[in-house]
């Protein structure tokens, strides 16, 4: 009686294990190609933080000296650049009928500067195929400076190779109409100070964040 | 006159730099961008308006870069990005 149990719980474990083996066999397989994978990737990808933040320092660096000095203390002070539209009735400038908000790594935000209200959204990216480092993605400041640049140079044509969405798809719109409030209360600061002061105390805060 | 490219992880490299008015350089610098322009990189000439406002120009072959540029700079080619994501706080 008692072989005959032993036998058979040892054929009920050798059968059992004759199913498992497949299933487990793939399992460990595909365990060890995932490790190997995400080994390679952070092989190749080796993030860095002090190169990145270095190259942000750069990137910071083209970028206020591409913009005017107004357009640059915005973006150190708030964290974004305002661009005026350029294809209304009204023209670019601080007249115009509608204008962008530029985001690091965000769509570019749409708005109507004398009632606030937001337009759209156009999501776009510049990215860098060639993956230098394993990562297509710029530096927050080039990725704001080639928005800019295009935006600038030819609006029309970046908007067309945008994705529109209405607001609130990527970005939240309470941030933004919180970002135009900071935005109108840092011009309002900045144009009640005197120029000279001004000016030096914009230099003395680049000093420092550099 | 220079060129520049933005570099994921890097900032911007410099790609070549030399004077116009010498045919050697020029030639230097023509070669250096349609590299740039076949790789499919958009490039982009800092300027300032009548008004004082800076802006940027956008060029497609050497002949368009004014010839007191002192810088162009190029960029990946925009693209539409993330039409599936949501909103992040």
């Amino acid at each position: 009686m008692t072989l005959a149990l032993g036998t058979g719980a040892i054929l009920l474990v050798v059968l059992l294990w004759e199913l498992v083996r497949p299933t487990l066999k793939r399992a460990v397989t595909r365990g060890r190609e995932i490790w190997s994978l995400r080994r390679g990737a952070s092989t190749l990808s080796g993030y860095d933080p002090g190169r990145e933040r270095r190259a942000e320092q750069r990137a910071r660096a083209l970028l206020r000296s591409c913009v005017d000095e107004r357009d640059w203390a915005m973006y150190r002070d708030l964290g974004f650049l305002r661009v005026w539209g350029g294809l209304g009735e009204r023209g670019r400038g601080k007249h115009a009928s509608y204008a962008y908000l530029i985001y690091p790594h965000k769509p570019v935000v749409a708005y109507v500067p004398q009632t606030g209200a937001l337009l759209n959204e156009y999501c776009v990216a510049f990215p860098d195929l060639s993956r230098p480092y394993g990562s297509s993605r710029l530096p927050d400041s080039d990725d704001v400076l080639a928005k800019w640049m295009a935006l600038t140079a030819d609006e029309r044509r970046l908007i067309a190779d945008a994705n529109m969405h209405l607001p609130g798809r990527q970005i939240d719109p309470g941030r933004v109409r919180r970002d135009l409030l900071r935005l109108a209360r840092w011009e309002q600061e900045r144009d009640q100070e005197p120029l000279g002061r001004d000016r030096r105390g914009s230099d003395h805060a680049a000093t420092l964040q550099a | 006159m220079k060129l520049l490219r933005m570099k994921p992880g890097h900032g911007e490299i410099v790609l070549a730099e030399g004077d116009v008015r010498v045919p050697e350089q020029e030639r230097e610098l023509i070669e250096a961008f349609r590299r740039e322009l076949d790789a499919g990189m958009w490039a982009a000439v800092p300027t300032g308006t009548p008004g004082g406002r800076r802006e940027a120009e956008l060029v497609k072959n050497f002949a368009e870069v004014p010839r007191e540029a002192e810088r162009v700079i190029f960029f990946p080619r925009a693209a539409g990005g993330a039409p599936g994501a949501t909103h992040q706080r």
